[in-house]
């Protein structure tokens, strides 16, 4: 009985995050959000974090930042940042092509690009690992020109590359489409030629897309393990990445030193994110 | 600048939507063209303006062949009907884009742009707010602004594609007004398209009125309202009474109603009454009767629905002042001043 009688009048009251409005399902909806948040990505990494935490800050910072740690991050976050700008540029051009023309078998074109997508990653490494080897098709075209690609960092490019195709031509390819012609005749009827109209009218409204899909890669590719360790060679200092090194450190039962490098991946792909959506958010706010 | 479109024929797939359309327009005319959708005038607008090419005829700018010329070279002011604008660039940025983009010795120098940029602004009447992005403002201001950009590069024809389509009625009247001051102040043919007659004869030095992909009219607004020299532009221009019936020996005749048809050949017909066209009758002097169905108040005028003994819907405009002296229900005589008759 009490508890109804605490209970304040309907009218009265007015609780934090919420305001009267015509969409129903807020509370609903945040709920599911939030559970969902919490068990599939906050806890699991809350105890990341609380593992890391039980050494000493010492210990830690001599794991996390160790010279072979140093050597698998900017191998992880550089090549995951060099896919991600070649496919920020390939998947422009392919999301032009499928939006602005027609071709014969477009349909399997398209189909092909969400492949990366569905391959199990081990698969595509080891498909990658035997074409560029050296004695592989692809492989045995650069040689000549004293390329190596399979089992260097550049083989960890172009696992990379082949992951996160499709995530920029996905998103670019839908605000290309709604791109209007008016804005392009304009651009002409002004005396813009197509270079111009491309440079200063087209890609400026494209940018926000574009940058949420290089985003997208680039998160792909830092996280991305199961193609690369296969073309990578896995060379400690020269071609290892950082989540391989978490797996070593795993199986030598050194959780906390796996749990430390791990924080400090996320910390720093956290903070590379965050600016990108602060990037973007600006650039929407003037489209 | 003078503009002459010769015989231009285009196509869409197996719709023909321009037909042979021939067109002179004069410099410092402004003209509209107007037309139900589907009429070719859109089509007939981009065409002078390089967005699309004709596949028969000649378009000249000044005696000089620019059919096939890009929409680029032209130097033509083309504003859409959703505005167009770059969301991206302020509204400064947006008028000078026409300017920045030019190269080498034709481009002028930043102060320049600027100077461009204030004036224009001036022009349109949106001074102080050259720092704010497209979505700041509201569909006016971006038509004014899309109309500022096109004329930035100071063009020798203005095309402008349903304009103000995309308004509300108020903001309509007042840009209007707006175009004709602008267009009087800076001399630059004008060309504008719309499907609105009120306002093709409100704004335009002449008229030309579509239909089919083919001009059924080239006139003044008072030329193609008075004299129009068909059925469709009669139909289309100004609200008509529109009446099927049969002339015979130059009088038309529908039932109760007949009025002169001279020179018009024998056979089914139509007539078209203007409301202000019916004047009122003395009782019994022989005018056509009618029973008043509704009377509604619009400006100046009253008007009447009313019906003949036979059952016809006519409309009439009277004028307003010293009362009509009748209601709805009542009946009333009135004469046919004047009716425009067309041969089947």
């Amino acid at each position: 009985m009490t508890s109804i009688a605490e209970r304040p009048p309907a009218g009265v009251r007015r609780p934090l995050f919420r305001r009267r409005s015509a969409i129903p399902g807020f509370g609903l909806t945040l709920g599911v959000t939030l559970a969902i948040l919490s068990t599939v990505v906050l806890i699991p990494l809350f105890a990341v974090a609380l593992k890391a935490g039980q050494q000493s800050p010492a210990e830690f910072l001599a794991d996390a930042f160790s010279q072979r740690a140093m050597a698998a991050y900017r191998l992880s976050f550089g090549a995951a940042f060099i896919a991600a700008a070649i496919n920020a540029l390939f998947g422009l051009v392919t999301a032009w092509a499928l939006v602005r023309y027609e071709f014969p078998f477009k349909g399997l074109v398209n189909a092909i690009i969400d492949l990366p997508f569905a391959l199990p990653t081990a698969v595509a490494g080891i498909a990658l690992a035997s074409l560029y080897a050296e004695n592989g098709w692809v492989g045995a075209l650069v040689k000549p020109l004293g390329w190596k690609v399979a089992y260097t960092p550049l083989g960890v490019v172009v696992a990379l590359a082949f992951i996160g195709l499709p995530f920029v031509v996905r998103t670019v390819e839908p605000v290309l489409r709604d791109l209007s012609a008016d804005v392009e005749e304009a651009a002409a009827s002004l005396g813009a030629n197509r270079l111009q109209t491309l440079v200063r009218v087209i890609l400026p409204a494209l940018a926000p897309a574009w940058l949420t899909g290089f985003a997208l890669a680039f998160a792909r590719g830092i996280g991305e393990y199961g193609s690369v360790i296969f073309i990578a060679g896995n060379m400690p200092y020269k071609s290892e990445i950082a989540p391989l090194l978490i797996i070593i450190e795993l199986e030598e039962y050194k959780y906390a030193g796996a749990a430390a490098i791990a924080v400090t991946m996320l910390g720093a792909s956290f903070l590379m994110l965050f600016v990108i959506n602060l990037i973007q958010a600006w650039a929407r706010r003037r489209a | 600048m003078t503009i002459s479109i010769q015989s231009v024929a285009k196509s869409f797939g197996r719709f023909p939507a321009l037909n042979g359309v021939s067109l002179e327009i004069a410099d410092g005319e402004l003209l509209a063209l107007l037309g139900p959708s589907g009429s070719g005038k859109t089509t007939l607008l981009r065409a002078i303006a390089g967005l699309e090419f004709p596949e028969a005829g000649q378009i000249l700018f000044d005696g000089q062949d620019m059919t096939q010329v890009s929409a680029a070279a032209r130097r033509v002011g083309f504003v859409f009907q959703q505005y167009a604008l770059f969301r991206h660039m302020t509204v400064a940025r947006n008028i000078a884009f026409g300017l920045e983009v030019r190269k080498g010795a034709g481009k002028p120098s930043k102060a320049v742009i600027q100077d461009r940029v204030e004036h224009l602004l001036k022009l349109v009447e949106l001074e102080g707010l050259g720092g704010r992005y497209p979505s700041q403002l509201s569909g006016g201001q971006r038509q004014r602004v899309a109309l500022a950009r096109a004329l930035a590069v100071d063009p020798s024809v203005l095309l402008l594609d349903e304009p103000f389509g995309a308004l509300d009625a108020t903001v309509r009247k007042s840009l209007r007004k707006e175009l004709r001051r602008i267009h009087d102040a800076t001399g630059v043919t004008t060309i504008f398209v719309t499907h609105d007659q009120e306002e093709a004869l409100e704004l335009a030095d002449r008229v030309a009125i579509l239909n089919l992909g083919v001009i059924q009219q080239v006139g003044t607004p008072a030329e193609v309202h008075d004299a129009p020299a068909n059925a469709f532009v009669c139909g289309f221009v100004g609200e008509a009474n529109r009446i099927e019936g049969e002339v015979q020996a130059g009088r038309f005749s529908a039932g109760d109603i007949v009025v002169p048809a001279p020179g018009v050949a024998n056979g089914a017909a139509t007539a078209f009454i203007r409301p202000h066209e019916l004047t009122r009758a003395k009782t019994g002097a022989g005018g056509l009767r009618l029973t008043a169905e509704r009377i509604t108040p619009q400006g100046p005028v009253l008007h009447v629905e009313a019906r003949t003994a036979d059952g016809r819907r006519l409309e009439a405009a009277f004028a307003r002042a010293g009362g009509l002296g009748f209601g709805v229900g009542d009946q009333v005589e009135v004469a046919v001043e004047r009716a425009h008759v067309f041969g089947a």
